[in-house]
């Protein structure tokens, strides 16, 4: 009783005189079935490093039933906008100036909630009652102290005059409904006990139990994996049918935007640069820069006639062991391949347990007996989800890590031996024919040290160049690179994350390698710069004779630049060969999953392809 | 040979901090790019306001007690009986005498039994810059007698901010009593790093069970009561052991307190620079472990170890302060704010004396100027980071 009691007084009770007092004729919608109406929208964050304009005039109409999809590369302003229409931006950002007319109801009143207060009750019963938001990071968006049974739960008690037995049985129906098993008993769990899809999954039950008229997801899919972002995005898009929901969709993933948007909102630098239909975007671009942005997306195929079909895709569900590796084997290669893993096994060992109890020490086996050969001069992809054991092999390649066991054996025809068992002294002279791409361009630079004195530092060690021998190699790999050489006495500071993977793949590539290890090399980027630094990875590989061992999840930039294609899943190698083999005829149950998991980019193949769910067989 | 034609970065892609940083020190992009991590802290301290005057406050502070001698109007061994706690004179200025006071004389009032001062109106003690007075060693080395500010006679008393309990300066003694104040802070806490960087270098850097010995220890010294630690080993210094020695002992036996918390900061900050990107980076150029630690760990953390020190510095000068307040720390004759204090102790001497607590303030100021450098140089030394405002 009493708990009920408060939650009354909780409840927003001067919501109706603050909404009535930012009624707005219906007349105003820019068009007569709009559910929201953004017009001239600017939001600003004034800090002490100067003003940015991060959503800077921006009008955009999002039509009742319809999934329109915001999309922009980082910076572009998108969740600022999303941010803006309830009002929860980012301190210091300000809503300055612009309309946010929001119309629940189809024929109820319209209300301008960018005059709303941002700490009043009028919002806060707009927030979550009418428009739902799921975040991109359902770990932190989520409290970790509460079961997601109560997070979900409060916002009923707040939007609703349910009594708590009903509130509970609500809740269930609706992780239920999103997909989660075993409902009754996961309404008692906390949030890490949960998958990152599990979690996703609350989020938007959470977003959707109070039926919002509006879901605002920002980046929902951006931080899980390609299989449980098929799984999310198939579901928002089921929920939207059931519910005839009305979605507004953030995104940098233009394959995202094909698979669900219904109309496009494009921008960039906190401006729309071009708004339209789904099919128009992807056919027929009108602006530069979506133009550019498409032509960044990897592979796209024939477009094939007809509208974009909202049929539910088939479901298919397979499983194979494991353990068994499927090799598409063309002709065995002719000469010795550069690099030749054998049964390489790597383990962890975590120890659990204080000092007072019993230690209990377990096993991970993150790479369990992979076997892959890299012949000279081709580039390897090796993909696969997080936690699959793709960067330890690749770390275990660079021997960074002692590998536990199996062979490395390298033979690039002058130095012949096998890497996994050198000692770190007998280690060095191969430190400069095996050099690493990292992926974060931010964190594996130095920032004590000037790029110079960064690119330079394995010449100076292995006493190779010293003084203006060195600074000349260094200049000169700058401009390879495509920097210019009077970059070379900053600091890493001064550069972006596209000039930052220059100067880390100056850095590889300054020893005169022959293998080079590109761990996520271009996850971090943006698109675009994404594409020029593949390209550049492209030409120094023709000129140099590089090998490569291209570490992704990314699948479809891996099928642009790999030769051969090794796919992992659980520390096991489940299948490699030819690149087009492995993504055409997909052998293994988990490659056909991971494929048909891609988003395609183009609109019109909507639907036309089974979703491939992969279980693994029990093993015996 | 032929240069490639590669795409070059577009102007769109030009680093954002970078344009940050230069709008926020006013300073171009250009030599934003180019400067050292030392250089940008200081642009950055520059703009911090508050640290700025701290900086100015502890440099003022430190000068004046490098050259004790010179800007204190007294020594601290002269002192006039009969001007016991006298109160502070103001002084006066007309034209014919320039800056001046009326000397006292003192004698205790028969009913109520306090000091009662009467100034002579007829006599006047005549302030000057630059007299000569009590002779001292310039910085321990040059013997003279010339002073800032004082009675132009040699010989003259007067009480800028009141007498003690002997009838001496309290000026003085607390210009006096900064020197081992302030420098105490700054040895103990110097010999506290070296125990930290050492101690804490080896917990992180070796990890396992070396580590988790070290931290018990750390902890077990982290769990003693600082207080009845303090009190048994400052029993433990001999009383008869002359100043120099004594306060010697007590900076080891700060430092040796004060260590634990440093050496944590510094176990941290190993632990999280070892798993950096760029130190995996250093170790597969085939960079030997010593020049690793030396040249790309160390750096990384120096800036933060400053700011970590500059506000360890004034818990020194408040342990100090606490202790020899307490009377277990330095002793009179030796003069620090904390002896000085011990003046101050009793409630009927603070009722009649209240000036007897300034040096208490000047503890304030010195600890507060510490916190606020402290402050500043933890926002400015990353570099990356934006400051929260």
């Amino acid at each position: 009783m009493l708990r009920s009691r408060r939650r009354r007084r909780m409840a927003p009770v001067r919501a109706p005189r603050e909404l009535a007092a930012v009624a707005v004729p219906a007349e105003e919608l820019s068009e007569p079935d709009a559910i929201l109406d953004v017009q001239n929208l600017r939001t600003t964050f004034r800090t002490d490093a100067g003003v940015v304009h991060a959503v800077d005039d921006v009008s955009l109409t999002v039509r009742r039933g319809r999934t329109t999809c915001i999309v922009g590369e980082s910076g572009s302003g998108k969740s600022a906008t999303a941010r803006s229409i309830i009002q929860v931006v980012d301190n210091p950002g300000l809503v300055e100036g612009g309309r946010i007319l929001f119309r629940a109801d189809p024929d109820g009143p319209v209300h301008d909630l960018a005059a709303l207060s941002a700490t009043g009750d009028g919002i806060r019963s707009v927030r979550g009652g009418q428009i739902g938001l799921v975040f991109q990071e359902p770990m932190s968006a989520l409290s970790p102290v509460h079961t997601i049974g109560n997070q979900i739960a409060e916002v009923l008690q707040l939007h609703t005059d349910l009594d708590p037995k009903a509130i509970r049985e609500r809740v269930i129906a609706e992780l239920e409904a999103v997909g989660i098993p075993r409902a009754a008993e996961r309404v008692d769990s906390y949030t890490f006990q949960l998958s990152g899809g599990m979690r996703q999954r609350a989020m938007i039950a959470m977003a959707l139990i109070a039926r919002p008229a509006l879901l605002i997801a920002d980046e929902p899919t951006t931080a899980l994996d390609v299989t449980t972002q098929a799984q999310i995005l198939d579901l928002l898009a089921e929920l939207k049918r059931e519910l005839s929901m009305t979605m507004v969709f953030i995104t940098h993933d233009l394959g995202v935007v094909a698979e669900i948007a219904d109309d496009v909102v494009v921008m960039r630098h906190g401006k729309v640069l071009e708004t339209g239909p789904v099919d128009q975007i992807f056919h027929d671009p009108q602006h530069l820069y979506t133009r550019e942005l498409l032509a960044s997306l990897p592979q796209r195929e024939e477009a094939v006639t007809g509208a974009p079909s909202d049929e539910v895709p088939e479901r298919v569900e397979v499983s194979d062991a494991v353990d068994t590796t499927v090799r598409h084997d063309d002709a065995a290669p002719s000469e010795t391949p550069l690099l030749s893993i054998e049964g390489l096994r790597m383990e962890f060992e975590s120890t659990s347990g204080t000092m007072f109890s019993r230690r209990t020490t377990s096993r991970i086996v993150a790479v369990n007996d992979v076997s892959l050969q890299i012949a000279r001069g081709t580039t390897l992809g090796l993909v696969g989800e997080s936690g699959c054991g793709k960067t330890t092999l690749g770390r275990c390649v660079m021997r960074a890590y002692r590998p536990t066991a199996g062979a490395l054996h390298y033979d690039d025809g002058e130095n012949a031996t096998d890497l996994a068992t050198l000692t770190t002294a007998q280690l060095r002279p191969y430190r400069r024919l095996v050099r690493m791409v990292f992926q974060d361009p931010y964190g594996s630079l130095n920032p004590r040290m000037t790029v110079r004195e960064v690119i330079g530092e394995p010449l100076r060690v292995a006493g190779i160049a010293q003084g203006s021998e060195l600074d000349d190699r260094v200049e000169s790999m700058l401009e390879r690179v495509g920097l210019r050489r009077d970059m070379a006495s900053r600091y890493p500071h001064a550069f972006s994350g596209g000039e930052r993977q220059r100067i880390g793949i100056a850095r590889a590539l300054i020893t005169e390698p022959r293998l080079v290890v590109a761990d996520e090399a271009v996850s971090a980027l943006d698109v675009s710069v994404r594409t020029q630094i593949l390209e550049l990875l492209a030409e120094l590989q023709d000129e140099l004779g590089l090998t490569y061992l291209f570490i992704s999840h990314d699948l479809s930039v891996v099928r642009k630049i790999c030769d051969r294609v090794a796919v992992m899943y659980y520390g096991n190698l489940v299948e490699e060969g030819p690149a087009a083999a492995v993504f055409d005829d997909p052998q293994h149950g988990y490659t056909q999953a991971l494929l048909s998991a891609v988003p395609v980019s183009d609109p019109r193949l909507r639907g036309t392809r089974p979703r491939v769910v992969y279980r693994p067989e029990e093993a015996a | 040979m032929v240069q490639p034609q590669l795409p070059q970065a577009t102007p769109d892609d030009e680093a954002g901090t970078t344009a940050d940083l230069a709008t926020e020190t006013g300073r171009s992009s250009r030599d934003v790019a180019s400067a050292s991590q030392r250089r940008l802290i200081w642009w950055r301290f520059r703009k911090h306001r508050l640290a700025m005057v701290g900086l100015v406050l502890l440099v003022a502070m430190y000068v004046v007690a490098a050259f004790a001698g010179f800007f204190a109007p007294f020594s601290t061994t002269t002192y006039s009986g009969e001007h016991a706690y006298h109160p502070p004179q103001v002084p006066r200025f007309s034209l014919q005498e320039g800056l001046f006071v009326h000397p006292t004389t003192g004698h205790t009032d028969p009913e109520t039994l306090a000091p009662v001062f009467t100034p002579d109106e007829s006599e006047h003690v005549h302030l000057r810059f630059f007299v000569h007075g009590d002779s001292y060693r310039l910085l321990g080395l040059v013997e003279t007698d010339i002073h800032l500010f004082g009675p132009s006679e040699p010989g003259e008393r007067w009480y800028p901010l009141g007498a003690d309990r002997t009838g001496a300066d309290l000026l003085s003694k607390i210009i006096y009593g900064s020197q081992i104040s302030l420098s105490i802070g700054l040895v103990g806490v110097a010999i506290s790093l070296l125990l930290g960087l050492l101690l804490g270098g080896i917990s992180g850097y070796f990890g396992g069970t070396v580590d988790a010995v070290l931290q018990r220890v750390i902890e077990l010294f982290m769990s003693i009561p600082t207080l009845p630690l303090w009190l048994g080993l400052a029993a433990s210094v001999p009383p008869q052991w002359g100043p120099v020695p004594t306060y010697l002992m007590i900076t080891v036996i700060l430092s040796l307190l004060g260590w634990t918390s440093l050496a944590r900061v510094i176990r941290g900050r190993l632990l999280q620079i070892r798993d950096e990107d760029y130190v995996l980076a250093a170790t597969l150029d085939g960079v030997p472990t010593t020049r690793i630690i030396f040249r790309h760990m160390v750096p990384a953390f120096t800036s933060h170890i400053i700011a970590t020190v500059s506000l360890a510095v004034p818990a020194m000068i408040l342990s100090e302060t606490a202790l020899s307040f307490l009377g277990l720390g330095l002793r009179s004759p030796a003069v620090s704010w904390g002896v000085l204090l011990q003046d101050a102790q009793n409630v009927n001497v603070i009722a009649t004396a209240p000036w007897l607590l300034l040096p208490g303030v000047a503890v304030v100021l010195a600890v507060v100027a510490f916190n606020f450098v402290g402050d500043g140089l933890r926002d400015s030394a990353d570099p990356y980071g934006k400051r929260s405002t």
